[in-house]
């Protein structure tokens, strides 16, 4: 799935501190798959009743006044939030629940550290615009939906024909997303040096390998 | 010209790349039973065994039940998926052969309270667990960090993680906390003053006169909630409390512990190395600080009043309207207008002895409120549970009307049965008051030990003075 565009309608959801509990609740981290997770994105705030693991959208109270399950943010593939995306614990299921809703990128104007990172191993490219930026882009939002392309290759996000915002990310970062790379695979071109820095570490603190 | 975090770096540096990221080796690597499954699966699939066996600890602690007595097994976890999620890490600790604390040992517990206690974290090391709150472990002198499913993968298969630096933020803390204020008050008045996002791309070493002064349990206390002000690293440097901790707990040799201490003693920031960012807070004017709203930043004094609209920026109004109807404040000016429905004390926070302690210092001889559900009390670990029962602490709070649990991170996030129904209002010693985050529609205000022990027995909020 190596991809250089990522395109379609932006949704707006205007939000500071998004935390990853309420992007994917604690009951749906029972499950033991690294899959099937979209069902239950924002479940708090998408559904009026409280679900279970293992139950679909189909069977759940939808709330219509939540932003993704307003008709034309119901395929989004790009979720426009605030500061502090993703703040609060480390689960990775938050990302997989985005990926699985088919989020393919998120905008906002900072991310929590560790589910920043996540992104990136999970095909999901988080965009991190200044303030005003953001601003821009829910001002926007608010007249009318939004189609937004996000070029991966030249670090550029267009809206309509005539703005056109650059963006700053880590290459080595961005190069997962493109052409799809696995970490461990990466990690293990360097075997040998991980050998010889542990056979000098183990001498420096033997205490450790005891 | 170092911080303490630029030499723990450096020591564990393997290789750099042209871009930001470099492969740092990892000492130590707790498991628990929610964020591993898919690593080993990602094993499996790949054909690989972990890199170094005996970096590697693990525990069940999110989802087991607090309700366990004696003999209790993994097949006897009533919540069907709970079980399996348990199982399963019996099951791979077995198959990759990995020593696991499990639901049946008697040193089992929340894997931040457990692995320092059994000698498990020591000073210096690189620390990583599928868990943001591993920033506690920072208060060894170590560089410790919460990492997602995918590194927690790589780091089994590599014994590396591929990160890039952080920068340098100093926070000292001076002064003597007034009687009633604790290290979770003046971690919950920094989160305030700097926000959640405050410590975003940052490592905070923590310092000043009141860290010195401060018990290994009240650092951890500290550097766990590192996270909720932005920061996946927290660290303090080390001292001779530190050293004293460690010759007591885990089953170091006197000579091992001798050679380490040289280069443990050497784990502090140069005097002269510059931070990106500093802080400093005078904790001596300092008044028990509770959350009132839905983020660990909406914080104030006990008897504050509660903030309105005209207090905040214009770009915050709608998330202050937004928390306040969560939390159900319509005719709340402070917090001592609510009455509360639970009391939990326990969590990855404060579930250490100190925190139990302190907690059963207040509530001798009274009762709990009859407007209280449920009070309970969920010890770290086993070892802090029977610890606090030599010291006859359990009776205490038995006396009082508390419940007297077994070990288990528990209504800190409800995965287990302890959760709070909608709308019920809880006074919780643990770190995070996000929506739902105790149960869905529940409220959470966070405080310490000893003002959620107060809150139980007067059914409100008070004066711990």
């Amino acid at each position: 799935m190596s991809s250089e565009i990522i395109q379609g309608v932006v949704a707006p959801f205007d939000r500071d501190n998004i935390d990853t509990d309420q992007i994917i609740p604690t009951e749906y981290l029972k499950s033991i798959k690294k899959f099937g997770f979209g069902d239950y994105l924002f479940d708090g705030w998408r559904y009026l009743d409280k679900g279970l693991l293992g139950m679909t959208s189909s069977q759940r109270e939808i709330n219509i006044d939540f932003i993704l399950n307003q008709p034309s943010f119901q395929n989004s593939q790009i979720l426009l939030a605030r500061d502090n995306f993703g703040c609060g614990s480390s689960r990775e299921h938050a990302v997989w629940a985005l990926r699985d809703f088919g989020f393919k990128a998120v905008i906002a104007s900072s991310f929590g550290d560790i589910f920043y990172n996540n992104c990136f191993k999970n095909q999901v490219l988080p965009v991190q615009l200044s303030k005003e930026n953001v601003n821009i882009l829910f001002e926007l939002s608010a007249q009318s939906p939004q189609d937004i392309s996000i070029n991966l290759a030249s670090k550029e996000l267009t809206v309509g024909s005539d703005l056109l915002i650059p963006f700053n990310v880590d290459d080595n970062l961005l190069n997962r997303i493109i052409h799809n790379l696995d970490d461990v695979d990466i990690t293990m071109k360097d075997k040998g040096s991980i050998e010889a820095f542990e056979l000098n570490y183990s001498q420096k603190r033997p205490w450790l390998f005891k | 010209m170092k911080t303490l975090y630029d030499k723990l770096w450096d020591d564990h540096l393997v290789q750099t790349y042209e871009s930001k990221e470099a492969l740092v080796y990892i000492d130590r690597h707790y498991l628990h039973e929610v964020t591993s499954p898919q690593a080993f699966e990602g094993l499996r699939h790949k054909n690989l065994s972990p890199w170094r066996l005996n970096a590697n600890v693990a525990t069940p602690d999110h989802n087991v039940p607090t309700i366990r007595g004696d003999s209790f097994k993994a097949e006897f976890i009533e919540d069907e998926i709970s079980k399996i999620q348990v199982m399963e890490l019996d099951k791979n600790c077995n198959e990759f052969e990995i020593l696991q604390f499990d639901i049946e040992s008697k040193e089992q517990g929340i894997v931040h309270v457990m692995g320092p206690e059994l000698g498990y974290t020591l000073p210096g090391m690189t620390i990583v667990c599928g868990d943001s709150h591993t920033s506690t472990h920072g208060a060894f002198g170590c560089l410790a960090m919460g990492i997602g499913t995918s590194e927690v993968e790589h780091v089994l298969a590599t014994q590396c993680l591929k990160i890039s630096k952080l920068q340098n933020m100093q926070v000292l803390f001076q002064g003597k906390p007034q009687d009633g204020v604790t290290s979770k008050d003046i971690v919950l008045h920094l989160i305030k003053l700097i926000g959640t996002a405050g410590g975003t791309g940052h490592a905070i070493e923590f310092a000043g006169s009141y860290i010195d002064s401060a018990s290994m349990e009240s650092r951890m206390t500290i550097c766990n909630m590192a996270i909720e002000a932005g920061a996946k690293v927290g660290l303090i440097a080390v001292d001779q409390t530190t050293l004293n901790y460690v010759r007591d707990h885990g089953g170091m040799s006197q000579q091992d512990f001798e050679q380490a201490q040289n280069f443990w003693t050497t784990l502090h920031s140069d005097e002269d190395a510059v931070f990106n960012k500093e802080i400093i807070i005078d904790v001596g004017t300092l008044k028990p600080q509770v959350t009132w709203g839905t983020s660990p930043e909406m914080t104030v004094d006990f008897d504050e009043n509660i903030p309105n609209e005209s207090d905040v920026p214009l770009d915050q109004v709608e998330n202050l309207k937004l928390a306040k109807m969560y939390m159900g404040l319509e005719k709340a000016t402070t917090l001592k207008d609510l009455s509360f429905d639970r009391v939990f004390i326990g969590s990855c926070t404060n579930s250490r002895i100190e925190d139990l302690r302190s907690a059963a210092s207040v509530i001798k001889g009274q009762k709990v409120s009859s407007n209280i559900i449920e009070a309970i009390v969920v010890p770290g670990s086993g070892l802090v549970k029977a610890q606090a029962e030599k010291e006859g602490l359990d009776k205490i709070f038995e006396d009082a009307g508390f419940l007297w649990r077994d070990p288990g991170c528990s209504m800190c996030l409800g995965m287990n049965p302890d959760q709070l129904k909608p709308y019920e209002r809880c006074a919780s010693t643990s770190n995070r008051n996000f929506e739902g985050r105790q149960g869905n529609l529940g409220r959470t205000h966070l405080m310490s030990p000893m003002m959620a022990a107060l809150t139980a027995i007067n059914g409100i909020i008070s004066d711990p003075s």
